[in-house]
């Protein structure tokens, strides 16, 4: 149960910094939700949809993607290249998995936070959505897919600016291809197919569907599934290595 | 308690450790003493762990540092150079969190970290963010904590660097009263009077290599346990003998000339490792 003493250090200064995350977090889906579902969106219908209905669970996505990448990623560079505690986890007798597992779960809650933040907000900008089971269980996976990205890449990269780096290449990109602000039915087809190379997509057509009770597209969330484990199992190595 | 063989480490083309041997006793507080960039953290690094060695092999309290580390790592206690404290924390949750790291009970970390705020004196400052500790605070906080699972085995490394004389005297008083405890110490430095004052032995090392070992007052004698300084206009000369009448002896035949002078002191470890390798150790 090592990964518990990891998990409520992250813990305690999620506490401690709740309303500090709670209002940083509530200014990039208010400007989202005010640029395309207000502004943008009003009166424009997508797949049978209000546009910011259609827009509402793609926000969700890319948040919490962003809040769970960030988090793990941009402290764990921070602890391991300027105060260095993360040292104190690779010298105490703690296995790579646990270090690992409790980084991840430290951004999962704050990938949960940031969706739980839009959720509230789009109901007060009249978005109509659900939040089922299956909706929760997409938040879910893709909390923990991008912490575990995050977790994997803060072990391997190691400047500050390789992972600026990182985002522009592939943080940002996704933010808007991944079938967020569009359809993927207004693109060509082999464009889409290449959309549907990255996770983020996934999460935003698996989010959408449970949100506005269509068919659930089971094999998305399988992707979902696949990445998180895929990062997660990849990180561990790479704390395991991290001795050199 | 801590055994080297041949112990090596290439940073690519840098040498940083090169071929080290040596063995250190159970209770024993064991220097390393050398200047910057000889290679002292390095083999620290190697043998906490978090540095795999290029070759030769290392053992601490019988385990094997690459084969066996989470057995190493259950044994030992590290303060490192960096003052790595969870700055975010108050001082009491660096220790109960490390405690917890180490399956300490609860009734057992809450004793074990008021015994450990009394001995580093931080009681008053249990409770405030270590982020706004002073630098000796600190450090005396990062020994705390490498103390706080009872390690068998300590490593400190350079624990006094960058502070006041103050300070650093504290720290020396922390480090001999562990003595009593029988943990075994093994330290590096690059303040010659830290390793003389502290250490039963200590090793000298250079460039990765270890040029001398042995204790200080034996480091000492074998090189002349009085060093007698001549000084001709500008030039100093330096000469060790066994005792002070010789010592003065020469200083009164070598420094006639007008400007000449000379002095007599006791030898110390700087003039060991000036006399092994040519330069001052700092
Ligand atoms: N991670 C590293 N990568 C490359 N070179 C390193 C690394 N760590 C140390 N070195 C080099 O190894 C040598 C020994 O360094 P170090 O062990 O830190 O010395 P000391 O602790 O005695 O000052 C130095 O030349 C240093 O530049
Ligand atoms: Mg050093």
């Amino acid at each position: 149960m090592d990964f518990l003493v990891v998990f409520e250090r992250e813990l305690l200064t999620f506490r401690r910094r709740f309303w500090r995350y709670f209002f940083a977090g509530m200014v990039n889906p208010l400007l989202l939700l005010t640029a395309f579902g207000w502004g943008l969106g009003r009166g424009i219908e997508l797949e049978g949809v209000s546009y910011l209905n259609y827009v509402v669970p793609g926000i969700i996505a890319l948040s919490t993607m962003n809040a769970s990448f960030t988090s793990v990623g941009v402290a764990l560079n921070i602890s391991r290249r300027y105060t260095k505690t993360f040292e104190n986890y690779l010298v105490a007798p703690v296995e790579a998995h646990s270090i690992v597992l409790g980084k991840v779960l430290g951004g999962v809650l704050r990938g949960l936070l940031s969706a739980a933040i839009i959720v509230v907000l789009s109901r007060l900008y009249g978005a109509e959505v659900s939040l089922s089971a299956k909706a929760l269980a997409t938040i879910l996976a893709t909390a923990f897919l991008f912490a575990s990205l995050g977790m994997l890449v803060g072990m391997l990269i190691w400047s500050h600016e390789d992972m600026n780096t990182f985002n522009a290449l592939f943080i940002t990109p996704m933010m808007f291809l991944s079938g967020t602000f569009f359809s993927l039915e207004m693109v060509p087809g082999w464009v889409a197919a290449l959309i549907k190379l990255l996770p983020l997509t996934h999460a935003s057509l698996c989010l959408r569907a449970a949100m506005l009770g269509r068919e659930f597209p089971i094999a998305s969330f399988a992707v979902l599934l696949a990445f998180g484990i895929a990062f997660f199992l990849a990180s561990i190595i790479a704390v395991r290595r991290s001795s050199q | 308690m801590i055994r080297l063989e041949a112990l090596t480490k290439y940073y690519g083309e840098i040498r940083a450790v090169h071929s080290l041997t040596f063995s250190v006793a159970r209770g024993e507080v064991f220097g390393l003493l050398g200047p910057n960039g000889a290679g002292k953290t390095t083999t620290i690094r190697m043998l906490t762990t978090l540095t795999k060695p290029t070759s030769g092999r290392a053992w601490v309290a019988g385990y094997d540092v690459v084969e066996e580390p989470l057995e190493v790592k259950r044994r030992i206690g590290i303060a490192p150079q960096h003052l790595n404290l969870d700055g975010e924390l108050t001082a009491r949750e660096n220790l109960e969190f490390h405690g917890r790291l180490y399956h300490m009970p609860r009734s057992e970390r809450r004793r074990r970290i008021e015994e450990l705020l009394a001995f580093v004196g931080l009681e008053e400052r249990a409770d405030d963010l270590v982020e706004k500790f002073s630098g000796g605070m600190k450090r005396r906080l990062l020994i705390a904590r490498a103390l706080m699972h009872s390690p068998e085995v300590l490593f400190l490394d350079e624990p006094t660097v960058g502070l006041d004389p103050a300070t650093r005297r504290k720290i020396w008083d922390l480090i001999r009263s562990l003595r009593g405890e029988g943990v075994t110490v093994l330290m590096t430095t690059h303040y010659i009077e830290e390793a003389e004052q502290l250490c039963d032995r200590v090793g000298i090392i250079d460039r990765g290599e270890l040029i001398a070992l042995d204790s200080p007052s034996q480091l000492k004698r074998r090189l002349g346990s009085f060093t007698v300084e001549v000084y001709h206009s500008g030039r100093v000369e330096r000469r060790f003998f066994p005792t002070r009448e010789e010592a003065l002896e020469y200083g009164a035949e070598h420094a006639r000339c007008d400007a000449c002078d000379f002095s007599v002191r006791e030898t110390n470890l700087e003039d060991v490792f000036i006399e092994l390798t040519g330069r001052r150790i700092e």
